[in-house]
């Protein structure tokens, strides 16, 4: 089902948690919001499942009004980060509690039920432990058995809040990669709050950038790590040098000394130059844009990491850069350095 | 504890002696001295004080426990059966205790009751909403723990008595609510409100609002959520809570004392009837109805210590 988010405020006291956040979701996407924490991502999924209210804005889902419905009215799939699976149930209880609560009127005769739970079970692969309490299992499993439960009420769209955020990272990246086969299997749309880069760029096929109540970019995994829409976002996904510079018309100047690049459109004034690591192209002294002298190379896998002092700040801009391993480098070498793409945002503040 | 600690730690000291001894028996000389040099020993429990320190700390807290818990509950039920099972049976079959042990019960229902549902209803809100005052609250909660019952009763009297707030209405339209069974449940309920409150308030506030949205989230209704979800969480220290909740109701001398107007096989609960009949050298019977109230002090002891186990393991996310 597609999801219609618009002009959603919602305020705690004065901090504005969602500020005017749009947003489309089409039928069958895999969504992430990604942003740092109290970014308000949270808040905007439970906004949708009807556990919190926005103080002013509309919600659609399937081009229904979801304000004027509670939230066990929604059909809303909804994982939390600790799972909050029913601890005096067993995992079988669990994952029957929604169909057990269904009215009299559309519920299920017991056969059906103990049918449709088996059925989930086997999709989370755990058939095997429908006996035991939730504290007798792992949180990988308890995850599982969350997303069994959230599923068995066949719900038009399914959220998940920081699903895998309570769980170590080696059982993370198994989940991720069975989330994504699982959407694939059953495609339901499904939207999922993180803070994890990597987990967003991931799983999803779109990604939401949000910061401070507001979106920030909305675009495809590919699209927000290469064409980072705004500083925060290029700041956020992947690592990034950043440096001040001034532009005046065409020109970049850093410290005052032009940088020979152009200013690709950035307003006149202070602003931010944005590169990758891996975009910063090594050569030999006076052939680059910047200039500076290696301290320290680590070399790991593919790559040399190198931090360079750049030269007319008086050593105390140090960026560090990641050079493939064609040419291994020294340390006290002075190389140039030019970047091979790059953003200039104008500064904020 | 102490005799806890001194227990585990005399395991732990014979462990440690253990190989030793098998080695000196079973091994040639040479082991033996090997044995000897290793220091086994030498190792103690830093935690651990010498025997006769251990012995004293014991021996003190055995000491006074006997002293001032078990003797004088011995002296209640020898005193009670000092003429016999057939006087003590006497005693408590006579109208004035029966009116008494009936009323007891009678208030103890009524508080324990509105108790459970006012408990639940505090606690819950305390416990799953953030509201302006919720601080107030909570402190309002404890306030019948701080204020001597005898003040809790006399603050009915100053509002339902003759020369009280509402006295004159009630009296003109024959509302009886001092020396009478409504003025004792009163005094009772301001009382004992505290102890249901006060067990859910923490478990509630540690078990969140997770599974309660959960369910929701999964179509549960209101009424659904809380029977299915909350109450199934929360069992354990409700039970807790009333059972405390019933011992001070049954037990509460002071508060009822001020409000009961003590007339002879009316308002006159257990507790009350013991000091009467005492002051009036019936020690038997005093002793006998003193000694109910003794009983229901050990039963309560015992259950509270099974729903202690129950609890914590209900804290630990667990099932039953």
């Amino acid at each position: 089902m597609a999801i219609e988010v618009k002009n959603i405020v919602k305020r705690f006291g004065s901090f504005a948690a969602l500020d005017n956040v749009d947003l489309k979701v089409a039928d069958g996407e895999l969504l992430a919001l990604l942003g740092p924490s109290g970014s308000g991502k949270t808040t905007l999924l439970r906004i949708i499942a009807g556990l919190d209210w926005p103080d002013s804005g509309e919600v659609a889902i399937d081009g229904e009004n979801a304000l004027s419905r509670g939230a066990s009215e929604r059909q809303v799939g909804f994982v939390f980060q600790h799972y909050a699976l029913f601890r005096h149930m067993t995992v079988f209880e669990n994952v029957a509690f929604g169909l057990r609560v269904q009215p009299r009127a559309i519920r299920k005769d017991e056969a059906t039920i103990r049918a449709r739970v088996k059925n989930l079970l086997d999709l989370v692969q755990l058939d095997w432990l429908a006996n035991r309490y939730p504290s007798q299992l792992s949180g990988g499993q308890r995850q599982r058995i969350a997303l069994a439960r959230a599923l068995a009420i066949e719900p038009r769209i399914l959220l998940l809040d920081e699903p895998f955020g309570a769980l170590d990272a080696k059982v993370r990246k198994e989940l991720r990669q069975w989330l994504r086969s699982l959407h694939n299997e059953i495609h339901v749309t499904s939207i999922f709050v993180t803070h994890d880069q990597e987990e967003a760029l991931e799983v999803a096929n779109r990604v939401v950038v949000m910061d401070k109540g507001k979106i920030e970019q909305i675009g495809s995994p590919g699209d927000v790590y290469d064409n980072p829409a705004t500083a925060f976002v290029h700041g956020f996904i992947g690592e990034s040098i950043v440096l001040p510079v001034d532009v005046a018309g065409d020109a970049v100047r850093l410290d005052g000394r032009p940088l020979n690049i152009p200013a690709l459109g950035a307003a006149s004034g202070a602003a931010k130059l944005f590169v990758r690591r891996h975009d910063m192209a090594v050569g030999p002294a006076g052939t680059g844009a910047l200039e500076g002298a290696i301290r320290h190379v680590r070399s790991f896998g593919p790559i040399q990491r190198a931090e360079v002092a750049l030269s007319g700040s008086e050593g105390k801009t140090v960026i560090e850069i990641d050079a493939p391993r064609d040419r291994e480098l020294q340390a006290g070498e002075i190389v140039s350095l030019q970047p091979r793409r790059y953003r200039i945002f104008a500064a904020q503040e | 504890m102490s005799m806890q600690t001194g227990l585990a730690t005399s395991t732990t000291r014979l462990r440690s002696y253990a190989p030793a001894t098998d080695v000196s028996v079973a091994a040639p000389a040479p082991r033996l001295e090997i044995a000897r040099a290793t220091p086994v020993t030498a190792h103690r429990n830093p935690r651990t004080e010498p025997g006769p320190v251990r012995f004293i700390i014991i021996a003190l807290a055995i000491t006074f426990l006997s002293v001032f818990v078990v003797l004088p509950l011995v002296v209640v039920f020898a005193s009670a059966f000092s003429k016999g099972v057939v006087a003590y049976f006497a005693a408590l079959a006579e109208p004035e205790a029966l009116a008494a042990i009936k009323l007891t019960l009678l208030i103890a229902a009524i508080s324990v009751t509105l108790n459970l549902v006012f408990g639940v209803v505090a606690a819950w809100a305390i416990s799953k909403f953030e509201f302006a005052g919720k601080t107030f609250l909570i402190t309002l909660i404890d306030l019948p723990f701080s204020v001597s019952p005898v003040i809790s009763g006399l603050v009915y009297v100053l509002l339902f008595g003759a020369q009280g707030y509402f006295g004159p209405w009630l009296q003109a339209h024959d509302v009886h609510i001092l020396f009478a069974v409504p003025g004792i449940a009163l005094a009772t309920i301001f009382v004992t409100f505290p102890f249901v409150a006060r067990a859910l308030i923490p478990l509630m506030q540690e078990q969140g609002t997770q599974e309660e949205e959960a369910a929701i989230s999964l179509g549960a209704s209101g009424l659904q959520t809380f029977f299915r979800v909350t109450l199934p969480n929360i069992k354990w220290g409700l039970l807790y809570g009333v059972l405390l909740c019933n011992a001070r109701a049954m037990g509460e001398f002071g508060a009822v004392s001020v409000v009961s107007g003590h007339i002879r096989g009316e308002t006159n609960t257990m507790p009350l009837l013991v000091e009467i009949l005492y002051n009036e050298y019936q020690f038997v019977a005093s002793f006998a109805i003193a000694s109910l109230l003794a009983m229901l002090a050990l039963i309560t002891l015992v259950a509270k210590t099974i729903l202690e186990q129950r609890l914590d393991e209900a804290e630990v996310p667990d099932g039953d």
